[in-house]
Formats: structure tokens, C-alpha cells, sequence
């Protein structure tokens, strides 16, 4: 699955420790989400989705779909 | 939007506070087995009461620690609770299947000496940590 957050989180001038901090998660599982190698549930990508503001597909996309 | 916060937020004080409740009572369950083991022959003689308080209190932080080490548990992330996951799936397992072919090799005569319990633990607490070792970095 590929996502946006990574992208998103610059925009904002946030950290991985700080956008850890919001979804109540760990940095290194930020890090590992944004680098693709961990797939968030759909409780924790709702979560992003509503911290970013946006619609949580246009977070993250399905790499078989897309 | 507001920026998020960049102290030590509550859910990470929460975990910090969980790991140092595990290994207090991961501490004490160790000195209160080393007291219930060596305690009969090195300090009261072997007196039944006195090893029966030992056994119990063994028991009794064993008891604490099995509920603090769940309380950690819930209070990881969803990934650190997959790789915690994994590395029990694969502790148990390797207890299972060698524990029994340990305990195989003396019924039918391949080893002499008697298996014994302690190995066992000591494959399962190996195979848990290279389990963690290998799911950190595969998420690294």
C-alpha cells in the first residue's frame, strides 16, 4: 500500500516523533508506515485521515489498484 | 491546523511507564525465584514453612508480573504488538517441536542424560529475542 504521509508530514514541518505522537503510535511505526514496509489498520489510518484533514484514500492507495 | 506537541506526549509516558512497571516486576520475580531456589539450603535449612512463604511469594510476583507484561502488551502499537506476535508465535513453536524432540532423544535411548526444563526455557527465550531482532529490522 502506498501512502502520502510522508509528503503531508513535510508540508506541515512536522517530525516522525511528532506525528507519532498525534496517532498515539510509535516513531519507528511512522517511519515504517511511510516507508511502505508497514500497513496501518483502518482505525489507525481513519486517525491520520482526520488529523490531516482529508479523505483517507487520498492518504493512502492500494498499489494493486492504482 | 495546530502543530502537534513536541514534549513527551501521554501516550508515549504511558508506554515509558509500562516497560519500567515490567521490569520492576520482571526484577522481582528473578530475586524471588533465586530466594524460593536457594533459599531452603542457604538461609532457613530447608524449614517447610519458611519454603512454602518462598514458593507462594515466587508465585504471587510471578502472578504480578504475567498481568504487568499484559498491561504492556495492550499499550504497544499496532506494529510492535505484530512483532511481539511473531516472536511468540515463533518461541512457541520451537518450545513445542524441540521440546518434545528433546524430551524424544531420552525415551528412545539417543541421549543418557535426563532433559531437562531449564534448556527448554533457554531455546524459547533465544528464538523470542532473535523473533524481536528480526522483526524490528524487517520494519526498519
Amino acid at each position: 500500500m502506498k501512502n502520502r504521509l510522508k509528503v503531508l508530514r513535510a508540508e506541515r514541518d512536522w517530525t516522525q516523533a511528532q506525528l507519532a505522537e498525534e496517532l498515539e503510535v510509535s516513531r519507528q511505526t511512522v517511519n515504517a508506515i511511510e516507508k511502505g514496509k508497514f500497513d496501518p489498520s483502518l482505525p489507525l489510518a481513519f486517525k491520520a485521515a482526520r488529523l490531516f484533514g482529508m479523505a483517507i484514500e487520498d492518504i493512502f492507495q492500494d498499489e494493486e489498484g492504482s | 491546523m495546530n502543530k502537534p506537541k513536541t514534549d513527551l506526549g501521554s501516550w508515549q509516558a504511558s508506554q515509558k511507564k509500562n516497560t519500567v512497571r515490567l521490569r520492576y516486576w520482571t526484577g522481582a520475580w528473578v530475586l524471588s525465584l533465586a530466594l524460593a531456589t536457594f533459599g531452603p539450603k542457604m538461609l532457613w535449612d530447608f524449614q517447610t514453612g519458611l519454603t512454602l512463604l518462598g514458593v507462594v511469594i515466587n508465585l504471587a510476583v510471578g502472578f504480578g508480573m504475567i498481568v504487568a507484561n499484559k498491561r504492556y502488551l495492550q499499550g504497544l502499537d499496532e506494529m510492535h504488538r505484530k512483532i511481539f506476535l511473531d516472536a511468540g508465535a515463533l518461541s512457541l513453536g520451537a518450545g513445542l517441536v524441540c521440546g518434545l524432540g528433546y524430551e524424544l532423544l531420552e525415551d528412545i535411548r539417543l541421549i543418557t542424560f535426563q532433559p531437562e526444563i531449564s534448556h527448554l526455557i533457554i531455546l524459547m527465550c533465544l528464538t523470542f529475542l532473535a523473533g524481536l531482532i528480526v522483526g524490528h529490522r524487517k520494519f526498519q
